[in-house]
């Protein structure tokens, strides 16, 4: 079991902000999908949710208009209201649902195979997903065994959640459930493990300015 | 049966109370009018959620409504909503709760915790027009805990009103960042810019006031 748990995760705050549901959804989605790779934060995630239950029962109630209890006791009969329309449901393979774990599964829809990956380089490749935030890009990104990320700095943070395979960054080894936080302070630049293609999700809020020769070239097609 | 000594799962321990009187004190809605009819025996929010699934039982609802809704409004007013608004996602809330009642576990989550996570996405959805997403307990690529981890606290409401008596015992400039995570709809970096601290001091803050409470907690389970 030891095995399976990341050895690297989000920051204590990103937890705290997807506990009292104050982080962007995108953010939201890295944390969550770490969740479900990692027991430790499953957790303290509940732990937080506890906090916010104390805060919120702690807080000095507010009286509702009258006639409030009435309203509410009249309503309880009446049948579910209109959920907001779903996505529609995607059946994902078997390399899909083992990789990509709920909830980043639901915002591909399509199996890894089969989306529309856009090359950035000769090893990277990219599929920016589409998650509402104002100012925060996803991303999935497949790196080939043994390739170097492409190099960048960031003018925000750079959030990365290994999905499959592993990346090495200096001393550190990423693999699955792994999350990597880069600040705009870093320039640096992962590497692939020799051993199998590295599949990453990546949250930058922040634009994003890839450095080195192919990277000024690419930043023209990157910025959206 | 009183509720005297024993943790009955209630967590009504008052905010100025402490722990231990908190525990050997009467119900708090037993000082209040009594929604129920005569005879019957005080019951935690915990018991109220499950009568309401067992039996659709209208009566812990309204006193689960006394309790919670306006806490609630209070809620959603600290995030921004206005009156109107606030006061019609705190009934949506309610409504949710009886609608949902059978999906409550207080293994999981003290009442108080779950209905704040049923009122936090419910933000998340009508204020911020966002999803909230989340893990999938059944997915076949969760990773499970080990057995010895799976149930190493168990969720009381007795957790949440210790919890408020050790979030009061906070230093206030942790306290006070503490509720700003919750009831601003900020990221730490702009509380930090709105609070003119720098922001390592804010994490470092946030960082120690959760160590102490999850030190509390798990003194707990």
């Amino acid at each position: 079991m030891a095995d399976d748990s990341p050895a690297f995760h989000p920051d204590p705050e990103a937890i705290l902000a997807y506990a009292a549901g104050t982080l962007d959804e995108a953010s939201s989605v890295l944390v969550a999908t770490h969740l479900a790779l990692c027991p430790r934060c499953r957790c303290e995630s509940a732990r937080l949710e506890a906090v916010g239950g104390a805060l919120t029962t702690g807080l000095e109630p507010t009286a509702l208009s009258a006639g409030a209890l009435e309203a509410a006791l009249a309503r309880l009969g009446d049948p579910e209201p209109d959920a907001p329309p779903a996505p529609a449901v995607v059946r994902y393979d078997q390399e899909t649902c083992q990789a990509v774990p709920e909830p980043l599964r639901s915002y591909l829809g399509g199996d890894l195979s089969a989306l529309p990956w856009r090359w950035r380089g000769f090893a990277v490749r990219e599929m920016p997903l589409d998650i509402a935030g104002g100012g925060v890009r996803a991303s999935l990104i497949r790196v080939r065994a043994g390739a170097a990320l492409p190099a960048h700095t960031h003018t925000g943070v750079e959030t990365t959640l290994v999905l499959s395979g592993a990346f090495q960054d200096g001393d550190s080894r990423f693999g699955r459930g792994d999350v990597a936080t880069a600040t705009h302070s870093i320039d640096h630049r992962p590497v692939a493990t020799p051993e199998a293609e590295c599949l990453c999700f990546a949250v930058i809020d922040g634009p994003l300015r890839l450095t080195g020769p192919v990277g000024r070239l690419l930043n023209r097609f990157v910025r959206m | 049966m009183r509720a005297m000594g024993r943790d009955d799962g209630a967590g009504r321990v008052d905010v100025e109370q402490t722990p231990v009187a908190g525990r050997r004190s009467l119900p708090h809605h037993r000082r209040m009018q009594s929604i129920s009819p005569p005879g019957t025996t005080a019951r935690s929010h915990d018991a109220l959620i499950e009568a309401i699934a067992a039996s659709g039982d209208r009566t812990a609802f309204a006193e689960l409504f006394a309790h919670f809704a306006p806490r609630l409004k209070a809620y959603l007013l600290r995030l921004g909503a206005d009156a109107a608004t606030a006061e019609e996602v705190a009934q949506e809330v309610m409504l949710t709760v009886w609608r949902k009642a059978a999906s409550f576990d207080r293994r999981q989550a003290g009442a108080g915790t779950w209905i704040f996570t049923i009122a936090r996405n419910r933000r998340i959805d009508r204020l911020r027009r966002e999803r909230r997403p989340e893990f999938d307990p059944s997915d076949p690529a969760l990773v499970p805990a080990a057995p010895a981890e799976a149930d190493q606290t168990v969720w009381t409401g007795q957790v949440e009103g210790r919890l408020r008596v050790a979030i009061d015992a906070l230093p206030p400039e942790q306290s006070d960042l503490i509720r700003r995570a919750y009831f601003e709809d900020l990221s730490h970096r702009e509380i930090a810019e709105q609070s003119g601290l720098p922001l390592g001091t804010v994490k470092s803050r946030i960082r120690l006031a959760l160590q102490r409470l999850r030190e509390r907690i798990d003194d707990l389970g």
